[in-house]
């Protein structure tokens, strides 16, 4: 009896060591199939030429993805500039400034921002922003670098907001008393003690809202135009590297959909650099 | 200036934080302006978006958006709502179990130290920063031409069984640790053993937050289009686990990158909107539950 016992005792430690490892096995697969199927088809276009290539014509044979890089960082940048001083502002107001009532329906309205499924975001910018940026500049079409990065801004804010308001939330109360005892406002102490001494967390969520914007697809290809060509004006269309990847895999084939799994396997590259920063920034942050 | 500011704040306890003694300092009425501008932004941003799609959307309900078949006519929505559940389901049943066992691997079989525990954190933090287009690669690179499973439902299940995943185990883990040590030891103690104690005693205090974890992955689920335009394809038809089918974001997204359909369009956001809001406030109920113990 003893001994079936601990059998299944240790029987169930491996089933359970073995479900906690898929996922190292997910991220193997992951790893080697997008390697293997995208490294190829830059060898044959050439390493710089498929990078630093400012010319996108598949039908051509041409294959620079340069337009789709520097668009994606572009709208990227623009969601962060937008997006990360209100996503600060609104986690200082929900630690230290919102009143206690407020703060139950404040949270769960930003937690269901994070719940909106990035098509109805999408379809959102499509018919409220595009027609808005249109009318305001008066361009023919509103599809532009602008209109995607106010919608990116828009869709990381939970995600920002939800790294940092911890933080903030986590600085020592002494912090703040002390501050106060050497007469400082309460504005003063949150903004010159609390929010310096956060710094760390504020990094972390930025750098997670930057993993967000770049990563993001079907609300990007609603609303930035799309074309194949370098970025020229934040009213002009752009195309990112999401975008590239679901327009055109559809009808693709041969180099061309290889160049395209290329394009996931640079923009995978994007997304593991910014994971390291994530880490790096997180395990410091616990040590301090 | 200084002075009259710290005469304002009381100084006991928790009021302290909260109290707002702008009326004195420009600065400090300046920051309370911007903070609360920019709360009232982010939520009149949600608040609008909701709004303005149920507003324009309801109206376009009409009751041929829920014919059995879907023709191009009558873009019924029926067929993607089971596709949906079919996808939900069956991405639920691999990465659940699989998630809540790594979870208890990490809690109740680990002290968080180790190589291996590092390696599967790094992996798993790893998975959870991977954007959906680049699973909808992998998914399409591994089941769909290696494994030869073809355009699937069952492609599209493992490809957001994976994507879930990290979240079903983040979640269950948290779960897991909010479960007080004094029932294990008390279960140890009256003779249980470990695998006992797991299951009977851990395991059924941990549901809401489990269960919390795998409504916000069903939500996620539901809401996910660019990992499965590649994987399951979005043939408009009942799909079973073998063949291709779009769910109802997927169907969602066509009908608007057509432009031929806006109101029926619409009408899909506002019934893709509350399917997913409802998931979320559910998850959120399971999830107060267990703060509150």
């Amino acid at each position: 009896m003893k001994a079936k016992s601990s059998f299944k005792e240790s029987a169930m430690r491996i089933v359970f060591l073995v479900a906690a490892c898929v996922s190292v096995l997910a991220v193997a697969l992951i790893c080697i199939f997008l390697f293997a199927n995208g490294i190829p088809a830059m060898k044959e276009i050439g390493f710089l030429d498929f990078l630093l290539g400012e010319t996108w014509r598949p039908s051509n044979d041409l294959y620079g993805i340069l337009p789709f890089i520097l668009g994606s960082i572009y709208v990227t940048a623009g969601a962060i500039i937008i997006g990360v001083p209100i996503a600060i502002l609104t986690s200082v107001f929900m630690a230290y400034y919102c009143p206690k009532k407020l703060y139950g329906p404040l949270k769960a309205g930003i937690n269901l921002m994070a719940g909106v499924p990035s098509v109805v975001y999408g379809f959102f910018g499509l018919v409220v922003l595009v027609p808005l940026i249109q009318d305001v500049f008066h361009i023919a079409s509103g599809k532009t670098m602008l209109t995607a990065s106010l919608m990116l801004a828009i869709m990381i804010l939970p995600t920002v907001v939800g790294v940092i308001e911890p933080a903030l939330k986590s600085v020592p109360r002494s912090y703040y008393e002390g501050a106060l005892a050497l007469g400082a406002s309460h504005s003063k102490s949150v903004f010159f003690t609390i929010v310096p001494a956060a710094k760390s967390g504020i990094m972390a969520g930025t750098v997670l809202g930057i993993g967000r914007a770049i990563g993001e697809t079907m609300a990007v290809i609603m609303i930035a135009g799309n074309q194949p060509a370098m970025p020229s004006s934040l009213l002009a269309g752009v195309r990112t590297m999401t975008s590239n990847i679901v327009l055109e895999m559809g009808y693709a084939s041969g180099l061309h959909r290889e160049s395209l799994i290329a394009t996931g396997v640079v923009l995978f590259v994007f997304i593991l650099i910014i994971n390291l920063c994530l880490s790096l920034l997180n395990r410091r942050a616990a040590h301090e | 200036m200084n002075n009259q500011n710290t005469q304002t704040i009381p100084n006991q306890g928790e009021q302290a934080v909260t109290a707002i003694p702008y009326k004195k300092s420009a600065f400090s009425l300046v920051m309370t302006v911007l903070t609360w501008a920019a709360a009232v932004l982010s939520v009149a941003v949600l608040v609008f978006l909701v709004v303005f799609v149920l507003a324009r959307g309801v109206g376009s309900i009409t009751p041929d958006l829920f014919s059995l078949e879907y023709s191009t006519e009558n873009a019924s929505v029926i067929p993607a709502i089971v596709n949906t559940l079919e996808m939900t389901v069956i991405a639920l049943v691999i990465a659940v179990p699989i998630g809540i066992c790594a979870a208890i691997f990490l809690v109740e079989y680990t002290n968080n130290t180790g190589k291996i525990v590092g390696i599967i954190r790094i992996t798993a933090e790893t998975l959870s920063g991977i954007p959906s287009i680049v699973y909808g690669l992998f998914g399409m690179l591994f089941f769909t031409i290696a494994l030869g499973l073809g355009y699937s439902m069952l492609s599209g299940a493992f490809t957001l069984a994976i994507m879930v995943l990290p979240l079903i185990m983040r979640t269950s883990e948290e779960a897991l640790k909010s479960v007080p040590v004094s029932y294990r030891e008390a279960s140890f103690g009256l003779g249980a053993g470990k695998l006992r104690t797991i299951f009977k005693i851990v395991l059924p205090a941990a549901m809401p937050g489990i269960l919390s974890g795998i409504i916000l992955a069903t939500g996620r689920i539901v809401g996910e289009t660019a990992a499965l335009l590649y994987t399951a394809g979005s043939v408009a038809q009942y799909a079973t686990p073998m063949s291709s089918g779009r769910t109802l974001a997927v169907h969602m997204y066509v009908l608007s990158n057509e432009g031929l359909y806006m109101d029926k369009a619409f009408a899909t956001a506002v019934i893709l909107l509350i399917m997913v809001l409802l998931i979320n406030a559910i998850s959120s109920f399971f999830a107060k539950k267990i703060t509150k113990g």
